[in-house]
């Protein structure tokens, strides 16, 4: 239908425009042309249209197909007790599960049977982790996990910490079984990529608000669903950076193996997977940095552990508590994220190098693993170590600070604040918000078709066509494009930030050290911890919600595109220096231009962390999609639009994902 | 060279065998605790849902499990529809603060039949639109809701398109305020706050900094001892007013919370079952305990404690 609709609409508008685009090197001028001629043609029709076939629907309102989807949650329900799905399937899964992260949980966090502790205490777990961050990475890194595990201990945290460790590593083992052979497989087979790439952009984007109740329903309460749930959301960076890493393995290298007889089974293990490992590590350490993003999701239904504090403190909006949660969560992150890296790193120099380095290095293994062993034979026999001595008190002391904090910035800011997020929301976000919600479906429609075909090809085009059509079909028009205009400011944002940082980073190594900490914790730290004080400042507004948004997805875009200027040879910047150029004519002319690669990229991950940061959103002021999902995981009647709604996101991320990547291969060509 | 780390791991093996003989208090010395409490009642799993009321109801109730009965308290963290699910697949044998939610009734107790109603905890829900104090005080007329339009214009924010910012939307509670706004005929636009985070927040700010905000709270509710809100009077409810959403224009039912616990629960004879049944108290009892925890920072057992300890009464009349 829409397809039919948008077709009829193009000649007229873009008609002159549009041969350029499907030509191999469509220069970029013309482009740049048809954008600016559809969006003029895009405000003429709206300033006479305007407010007609809006498709707009009240909060309360349903259509069918929401009513439908409660339904069949509904009746799985009902079913559940007497379907042999469940009773074979789901529940052997379940016990299976479950049997391996309460194995871990008694290992490290809970007491087990006749023990009022864990098997192995702090002192135990702080030597293992120090010996084994030592053993795959180097000696700094150990330093740092020593020191970071104990400060979990001086926080007061420290079972909670154990319980939010177990869940993780649970999570990501689970994730992994599945996610290597599959990112292998994705990485051999092109048809194999070409399907399961939806099913991961599925995973990303489909708010987990959505899945968590029927998650409960298929795996009850407890830690089956809540690593379940985990492991959904923290697979598909494995996979894709797996199969990635299999296929950037040189193809000569590959045709060597194949030329000296090489089977197809010798020449996956013995030349891509050892060459790809490096990549490989670098996918699990973000199945880790997506695990532990979840962790005040899954502590919604009822997973222990730091999560649980969060949202406990939250609930009387104590902040300091929350802050000094969210702290662990941070600190457990950096450990886990900088020792595998190091791994990684380490999986590329060991490979080859055969010095007498490395038998010593043999025997200091064995005394560091000697080591670690006593230390978890003490913490598993006495008490002082296996109960983390002290109060607690450096966690009350930060957790004070940060109440401080909190309140002086709320007391003296506010006047100021507010008068920025006014200057931002009407002078970009109420006008575009209502060129989106207030044109006609069909002329929005038509017109994000078009300018996916200019921008990404007929390709792109046709995906577009197709995720408009299915939008139309969820019910929940008008809020996406509500959600959709508060998205596109903020992924505006989220670029301006990442190009000036991104580029001070590239260009400096200092700063990027300084800097890349507070990236880290921006990501991790649970958003309504930073959110409380936002909503004193901002108050519940969709401005709120972009601001929130812009704090998760920019370090994203401003790491990707410091690597990108990194990356542009020494050697072209030298030549430009000496032309005469100054510092900000390298920036613009030399740095930039060259990594339109990273620009893009960091443009496509930026938009798709905007959006999983929909939800988050709706819990602050945003409204729209985000509110309809939380909405509809808290009551029962709207839970089929809630799906809906989670749906309708997944298809605003498809979308953009196809648009920009089809964009990047463009200037890439 | 090798020699020489052998040698160093030798040493520090005996150094860490030293430690162990000089070791400390070790593990399961102290055997008594944690045996005591397995009486007859055996566990009794309770749902905790996420507001600070709730949890103070059931840390009481936990608290007297736990010391009078001798039950072992599973305590469970989740949202109100997961937990209803909960009874079904027997994961949770009582929620005990439920607000109205006929929906869920409908679904577990009517059709699905895997709960039971446990009778009223005492306390008395309100719903509906409340204003700062320092709003009501200064335009005492402001709580009647005929005179909102006089002061829609002073509601406006960046939000609201022009209208009077009615701010809504802990998402949890059913809300008929687009109705009422609309068939009322008030210049107000309903935006979505989207939490209960959000709301208090709000409030919080308008009172500190004489701001205008109306919005959709509740009581009892533990951000009312730090500023009670004062409630504006809608049209006065009557049976049936509300039958069909479309076409609400009165105020919010005041709400019987009540406990509902799943059927095997409550055939199973455990005492803990009989003590949910006959728990009852009033707001303030609710608001005290809330205090403790939200305000005071109490961890819910002490807060829990605390209260039993002061109302010995009360509680032996829910455990006779």
């Amino acid at each position: 239908m829409t397809v039919a609709v948008e077709k009829t609409q193009r000649p007229q508008r873009t008609g002159n425009e549009e041969p350029p685009a499907p030509a191999r090197r469509a220069p970029t001028a013309s482009r740049s042309m048809s954008v600016g001629a559809i969006l003029v043609v895009w405000l003429v029709l709206f300033a006479v249209l305007r407010g007609k076939q809006t498709l707009s629907l009240a909060a309360a309102d349903l259509t069918d197909l929401h009513r439908w989807f409660n339904d069949v949650n509904d009746s799985i329900g009902a079913n559940r007790n007497s379907n042999p799905l469940f009773l074979y399937f789901f529940n052997e899964i379940r016990l299976v599960i479950d049997t391996l992260v309460t194995f871990v949980q008694e290992l490290i966090s809970q007491p087990t049977a006749g023990r009022p502790v864990p098997q192995i205490g702090w002192l135990g777990v702080v030597g293992i982790a120090g010996y084994v961050s030592w053993a795959l990475g180097n000696w700094r890194v150990a330093l740092l996990a020593v020191a970071g595990f104990t400060f979990l201990g001086l926080q007061g945290l420290w079972q909670e910490s154990m319980d939010t460790l177990a869940l993780t590593l649970s999570a990501v083992f689970v994730a992994l079984l599945f996610a290597l052979p599959l990112g292998v497989w994705a990485g051999l087979s092109d048809r194999f990529n070409r399907v399961v790439t939806p099913f991961l952009d599925f995973m990303q984007t489909m708010p987990t608000f959505v899945y968590l109740a029927p998650l409960t329903l298929f795996f009850l309460i407890g830690p089956a669903s809540a690593t379940i749930a985990t492991a959904i959301y923290a697979a598909p960076p494995a996979i894709r950076i797996t199969a990635h890493a299999i296929r950037s393995v040189p193809e000569t290298t590959v045709e060597a193996a194949d030329s000296m007889g090489a089977t197809r089974r010798q020449a996956l293990l013995k030349v891509l997977l050892p060459m790809s490992k490096r990549t490989v590590v670098m996918g699990v350490n973000q199945t880790i940095m997506a695990a532990l993003a979840m962790v005040t999701i899954a502590a919604l239904i009822n997973a222990p552990g730091l999560g649980a504090t969060v949202v406990q403190a939250l609930q009387s909006l104590d902040v300091g508590t929350a802050f000094n949660a969210g702290l662990a969560i941070v600190v457990l992150a950096i450990v886990l994220d900088r020792v595998t890296t190091a791994a990684s790193g380490r999986a590329d120099t060991a490979r080859g190098s055969d010095s007498p380095f490395l038998k010593w290095r043999r025997h200091l293994l064995v005394a560091g693993g000697v080591v670690a062993a006593v230390l978890v034979y003490l913490s598993h026999t006495y008490l002082w170590a296996a109960e983390f001595p002290g109060e607690g008190g450096t966690g009350s002391t930060i957790a004070k600070a940060a109440t401080d904090v909190t309140t002086w910035a709320q007391d003296n800011l506010s006047g100021l604040t507010n008068a920025f997020r006014d200057a931002l929301t009407n002078g970009l976000l109420n006008p575009f918000q209502t060129l989106l919600t207030d044109s006609p479906w069909w002329l929005v429609g038509a017109a994000l078709v078009a300018l996916g075909t200019v921008l990404g090809g007929w390709r792109a085009g046709a995906t577009s066509a197709v995720c408009v059509g299915l939008l139309i079909a969820t019910g929940v028009w008008s809020d996406a494009m509500t959600t959709l205009a508060s998205t596109a400011v903020a992924t505006v944002l989220v670029m301006l930030l990442g190009v000036v940082l991104g580029v001070w980073m590239g260009r400096s190594a200092l700063v990027d050290r300084l800097l890349r900490p507070s990236l880290d914790a921006a990501q991790v730290m649970p958003p309504f911890v930073y959110l409380v004080p936002f909503l004193a400042l901002f108050g519940a507004t969709r401005f709120t919600a972009i601001v929130a948004a812009v704090v998760y997805a920019a370090p994203v875009a401003i790491k990707i595109i410091a690597d990108g200027v990194r990356a542009v040879p020494g050697t072209t910047v030298e030549a430009a220096m000496s032309t005469g150029c100054n510092t900000w004519q390298i920036i613009t002319k030399v740095q930039l231009p060259m990594s339109r690669g990273a620009l893009t990229l960091a443009t496509n991950q930026g938009l798709i962390y905007v959006l999983s940061m929909v939800v988050v959103g709706g819990l602050v002021g945003a409204g729209a999609l985000g509110y309809d999902v939380v909405a509809g995981f808290s009551q029962g009647q709207l839970y089929g639009k809630g799906l809906a709604a989670g749906l309708a996101i997944v298809l605003l991320g498809v979308m953009f994902d196809r648009i920009t990547q089809a964009a990047a291969r463009r200037a890439g060509a | 060279m090798a020699r020489h780390f052998r040698a160093g791991a030798a040493g520090l093996a005996v150094l860490g065998l030293t430690l162990t003989a000089c070791g400390g208090a070790k593990v399961g010395d102290d055997s008594a605790a944690g045996s005591g409490s397995s009486g007859k009642c055996g566990t009794f799993n309770l749902a905790i849902n996420p507001w600070v009321g709730y949890e103070a109801n059931a840390a009481v109730l936990a608290y007297v499990a736990e010391h009078d009965l001798g039950c072992k308290v599973e305590q469970k963290d989740l949202k109100e529809e997961i937990a209803w699910q909960g009874f079904g697949t027997g994961e949770v044998d009582a929620v005990v603060e439920n607000w109205g939610h006929d929906d869920l009734k409908k679904k577990y107790i009517t059709d699905q039949k895997t709960a039971v109603e446990a009778g009223p905890t005492g306390n008395k829900g309100l719903i509906g639109w409340y204003v700062p104090p320092w709003l009501a005080k200064a335009h005492p007329d402001i709580t009647d809701w005929k005179n909102l339009d006089k002061y829609a214009s002073k509601f406006k924010t960046s939000e609201s398109g022009g209208k009077g910012q009615l701010l809504d939307g802990d998402p949890s509670f059913v809300t008929n305020d687009e109705a009422l706004v609309k068939n009322l005929k008030l210049d107000f636009k309903v935006v979505y706050a989207g939490s209960e985070t959000a709301l208090i927040q709000a409030y919080r700010n308008a009172e500190k900094n004489k701001q205008w905000v109306i919005g959709y709270f509740y009581e009892p509710q533990w951000f009312m001892s730090e500023v009670p809100l004062k409630k504006v009077s809608l049209p006065e409810y009557k049976e049936g007013c509300d039958a069909d959403a479309e076409k609400v224009a009165c105020d919010y039912p005041v709400y019987e919370l009540d406990k509902i616990v799943s059927a095997k629960f409550a055939k199973s004879g455990s005492p803990a079952y009989d003590l949910v049944k006959n728990f009852t108290w009033t707001n303030d009892d609710q608001n005290t305990v809330a205090k403790y925890i939200a305000v005071d920072k109490m961890a819910p057992e002490a807060a829990a404690k605390k209260w039993v300890e002061a109302n010995r009464g009360k509680v032996d009349a829910w455990i006779k």
